[in-house]
């Protein structure tokens, strides 16, 4: 966890650094540069959640118990959506501090944008995190099969934040978090489906 | 009333590939018997305890255990067996106990049945450092921790005696012949031939995934 979030910060860091200091360039992409240090976390930490299973085929061991392979799923993609939510959470007042970013509207959404975020990350990131930990090449092949999938969520939220930290007189902010929530429902169902498919040998 | 044979195997095949590790294989083995697996390197004796333990499936053909298709019901024929394999299914940063704790929860056991069987194969409860500082001897005792706290009615146990010392062969011994003695039926996958035909009732021999008279 450590690690996660000296890394998060880190990003969020360099992202200021390389764009200069015109602060109110940086504050009106704040909600971009929150999304994208938790997309890249996220790396670390799927790659993490499955390399304690790989170690002496923890993960064999768990399917020879008479237990379904979907509630492993689930419980490793919600375990995930948790630690992501936990940075997200760690990372809102780094924003605020580095950025100068103000929430206009209030925390509850952001609160909620960021669970729906982390679990639209989680979902597809738990599934592509196994078929990864079979692969040689696992630490690239996880960002080359995740990133791609993520792009309507990412831009769902970072949007989304972005009117949190902007306003949103066109009420935008909830057909973007429809948006999230669709994806999050899709990629949910679809590893309940095919994550059984994807550790049996 | 005649009870289904423990393990039955029907043409069974699997192919990793262009590789074919087990050929037609067809097999019965009754209740409470112990079967010894032998063979050379890459025979399939592995491939074929992963097959009965539903963690492989097979290419082609049914495998019935205690009269369940495997196919059909993976989960119902988990329940009843336990396997030892060349991996040791454990997590490095928990300690040998915390492991097993792991294990009875997820099998709606009680937590409190893992002491005892860490005390069966000579390890200590109190030893709280995580796995990763464990000889490979200890891991193997660990390993048959677990599968003594399944308690299976079919045991599967690939080369079960290699990183015992002399001790823990012999105690492993032991505990083979309790488990037959509770009516387990066992498979025994092992290159000290001798020692196997001590502990088992039957024998099977594979050679390039193919059941060859021994």
């Amino acid at each position: 966890m450590n690690a996660l979030v000296f890394f998060s910060l880190a990003t969020l860091l360099l992202f200021s650094f390389a764009l200069g200091p015109d602060t109110a360039l940086l504050r009106r992409n704040a909600g971009g540069y929150l999304w994208l240090a938790l997309l890249l976390s996220s790396v670390l930490a799927l790659g993490e959640s499955f390399r304690v299973e790989r170690e002496n085929a923890a993960l064999e061991g768990l399917r020879l118990i008479p237990v379904d392979s979907r509630a492993i799923f689930l419980s490793k993609g919600l375990a995930n959506a948790a630690l992501l939510v936990g940075l997200g959470v760690l990372l809102v007042p780094v924003l605020v501090g580095l950025l100068d970013v103000r929430l206009v509207l209030p925390w509850s959404r952001l609160f909620g944008l960021t669970v729906l975020g982390c679990l639209a990350i989680a979902a597809p990131g738990t599934l592509y995190g196994a078929i990864a930990s079979h692969a040689r090449a696992r630490d690239v092949l996880l960002p080359l099969l995740l990133f791609p999938i993520l792009i309507p969520a990412l831009v769902a939220a970072a949007k989304a934040t972005a009117l949190v930290f902007e306003g949103d007189p066109m009420l935008q902010f909830d057909p973007w978090m429809l948006l999230l929530a669709c994806f999050d429902l899709i990629y949910w169902a679809l590893g309940v489906v095919l994550f059984p498919r994807v550790i049996e040998e | 009333m005649d009870l289904a044979p423990a393990l039955q195997l029907h043409d069974v095949s699997k192919r990793y590939g262009a590789r074919w590790a087990l050929v037609h294989l067809s097999l019965s083995l009754r209740r409470g018997a112990a079967l010894l697996l032998t063979g050379h390197n890459g025979s399939g004796k592995t491939t074929l305890l992963r097959v009965l333990s539903t963690v492989v499936r097979p290419s082609s053909g049914r495998v019935e255990v205690l009269g369940v298709d495997a196919g059909a019901e993976p989960e119902k024929v988990r329940s009843q067996v336990g396997l030892l394999s060349h991996a040791n299914f454990v997590y490095e940063d928990l300690s040998g106990l915390e492991n097993l704790e792991v294990l009875a929860r997820l099998l709606g056991m009680r937590v409190s049945a893992a002491p005892a069987a860490l005390e069966r194969v000579s390890l200590s409860p109190k030893d709280d450092r995580p796995i990763r500082t464990y000889s490979a001897g200890m891991r193997r005792r660990l390993a048959l921790a677990r599968l003594f706290l399944k308690q299976p009615a079919v045991a599967l146990l690939d080369e079960p005696f290699v990183e015992l010392d002399p001790a823990g062969v012999s105690e492993l011994e032991t505990r083979i012949r309790e488990l037959r003695a509770a009516g387990t039926t066992l498979v025994l996958a092992t290159h000290h031939i001798e020692q196997g035909l001590q502990l088992c009732t039957d024998r099977l021999h594979l050679e390039q995934g193919r059941s060859i008279a021994a």
